[in-house]
């Protein structure tokens, strides 16, 4: 490893997206992702990216020329968060369900309203039925390496599948610390010169997505959800690649912190898991035995890894940055009850914080635990734990 | 680890004065972590920051409540409740200002204060209120948190000799009062 460089989240993510040598970029921008946008547009005017960028007018149209791009065989790239992913919503379903691979940048941040510009995960979590893969990163070391992970995983011949690189806005986004940037030649190693199929040729003019029939619609959809499958497989190889070559390994699917011989759990997902770990520590000093599980990936949903590793445990909780307004409570706690499917042999409670920019503080964590201490002996759902101040 | 709280107004340079810190505690071979505090973006209104320094890796990615040092930028903001709130029992006090210890009300848990006239150090060199160097300058006086060579040569990198010069006078000038265990 080199000397680090103290970088922002969105630096390290448009530097790690940059090493993966994009053909075209396409971004409006929008809170809080701007700066990835800004910084590939001043690395391709500067002649520090060999790139098209191609400003347009909305995510809309962003999201719509990186496809066209990548129809033609390019590897492309876009970031954005919240309400531009929700304008951009119409040719993001159709990348994925297209099953073009691609890599974007998603700054997590709280949809309105009531009206916010602030953190929360409430926009990836809204659209983890849309067919993308989506992981979470921790740290901005994390999220650079991940950029050069995605773009493996989505290009694998099995997988063929855009990826979201999601990262909380403004806890990472605009955090800085050091992180270690790979050298152009190490990324080069690490992912190859894309040979993507070429759908569009102009030299060929062919109609590309006629309308189908819904019997062999099934098919493809059949298809999209083994190739989610398959993924997992892949997102697992891609991990033990990594750290084979830059000494870091992250998990794959999910991470697990101390939970060998835990009786609790908390799992947590993206920023918050860092400060999860501090309070594990503080927990352990105090003889509870604590530990935590961080969600990787939300789709495809690591149901069997997360079981596994929950297994003989007394008690879970799942701390959300987000809701799921059918079930009063988080949407990754309602996944991992399903993922768990005895899941009434454990105590087991939904956390919600950090909404709207809102701290998910050291405190809230310590919190967390301390309920599911009181609790670990009681088997069965409790009620849902909101992370406020008041 | 220690937890730094800056307290600011909008165009101060709070957030870059706090990027120059931790390059230069990753530079020099430690870690430090910034999260700047978001609110309405305007000129003049009230901001804050987080600022960790640490000799193991930094983890937990929240705000800042029980301050080991603040920092602040404007005196005019002691009157709000949260910027002296939390300190810690002993912790330091780096303001920008020309009035005494008393006038500042500040709380009876510091154990240092260090006041440094920033705004007149910038006055006199730039010509306009830009403090956020000359508290740099003020802050490697008052702790080893960060190497002053390092500190100071991210100053001049990002913002040219000049500030340098400035952080240099704010570090000759500060006053620092401990008080007695």
């Amino acid at each position: 490893m080199g000397k680090l460089v103290a970088m922002t989240g969105n630096t390290a993510a448009y530097t790690g997206a940059a090493l993966c040598r994009p053909d075209l970029i396409a971004a409006y921008p929008i809170t809080p992702q701007s700066s990835v946008v800004e910084g590939l547009a001043g690395m391709v005017y500067n002649g520090k990216l060999d790139a098209s960028f191609v400003q347009v007018e909305s995510e809309h149209s962003a999201m719509s020329v990186v496809q066209g791009a990548a129809a033609a065989g390019g590897r492309v790239f876009t970031a954005t968060s919240a309400q531009g992913l929700a304008l951009m919503y119409e040719p993001y379903f159709r990348m994925s369900t297209l099953r073009i691979p691609m890599v974007m940048a998603l700054a997590t941040r709280e949809m309105t309203s009531p009206e916010t510009i602030w953190s929360g995960q409430q926009d990836a979590m809204s659209v983890r039925e849309a067919g993308w893969i989506q992981l979470f990163c921790e740290s901005n070391q994390e999220i650079l390496d991940m950029m050069l992970q995605a773009y493996r995983i989505a290009e694998d011949p099995r997988v063929q599948l855009p990826v979201n690189v999601c990262y909380d806005g403004f806890y990472s986004s605009h955090l800085i610390e050091g992180l270690d940037i790979p050298s152009q030649a190490e990324a080069d190693a690490f992912l190859p010169a894309y040979a993507g199929k070429t759908y569009l040729d102009p030299g060929q003019p062919a109609a590309l997505d006629p309308l189908t029939p819904g019997e062999l619609m099934m098919h493809y959809r059949k298809n999209h959800l083994d190739a989610m499958k398959a993924a997992q497989e892949v997102i697992e190889e891609v991990d033990a690649k990594f750290a084979a070559q830059f000494g870091r390994s992250y998990g794959g699917l999910i991470e697990e912190y101390k939970t060998e011989d835990a009786d609790i759990v908390i799992v947590t997902i993206g920023g918050m898991s860092g400060t999860g770990k501090d309070a594990v520590d503080a927990a352990r000093e105090k003889g509870i035995r604590a530990g935590l599980i961080k969600l990787r990936f939300v789709r495809p949903f690591p149901a069997e890894k997360l079981a596994a590793a929950l297994r003989g445990k007394k008690a879970f909780a799942v701390v959300d940055r987000s809701v799921s307004f059918g079930w009063s409570c988080g949407p990754m706690y309602m996944e991992t009850r399903a993922a768990v499917v005895d899941a009434d042999s454990y105590a087991h409670f939904s956390a919600i914080g950090g909404l709207g920019g809102a701290d998910l503080s050291y405190g809230h964590m310590r919190s967390v635990i301390e309920k599911l201490d009181a609790i670990k002996n009681e088997p069965g759902a409790h009620d849902t734990l909101w992370l406020m101040n008041d | 680890m220690k937890e730094i709280r800056l307290h600011g107004r909008g165009g101060q340079g709070v957030v870059k004065a706090s990027h120059i810190v931790v390059k230069a505690a990753v530079s020099s071979g430690t870690h430090g972590q910034f999260i700047p505090f978001f609110g309405v973006e305007r000129k003049g209104s009230p901001v804050f920051g987080f600022l960790r320094l640490s000799s193991e890796p930094i983890r937990r990615k929240t705000q800042v409540y029980e301050p080991d040092i603040l920092i602040i930028f404007d005196d005019t903001l002691v009157k709000l409740p949260a910027t002296y709130a939390g300190l810690k029992e002993g912790g330091t006090v780096i303001i920008n200002s020309t009035k005494t210890i008393e006038a500042l009300g500040v709380p009876a848990q510091a154990g240092q204060i260090a006041i440094v006239d920033a705004s007149g150090i910038s006055e006199k060199l730039f010509g306009r209120n830009m403090p956020n160097t000359s508290m740099l300058g003020a802050l490697a006086k008052v702790t080893d948190l960060v190497s002053k060579d390092a500190l100071f040569d991210e100053i001049a990198a990002a913002f040219g000799e000049a500030n340098r010069t400035a952080a240099q006078a704010a570090y000759d000038s500060v006053v620092i009062t401990k008080k007695e265990a």
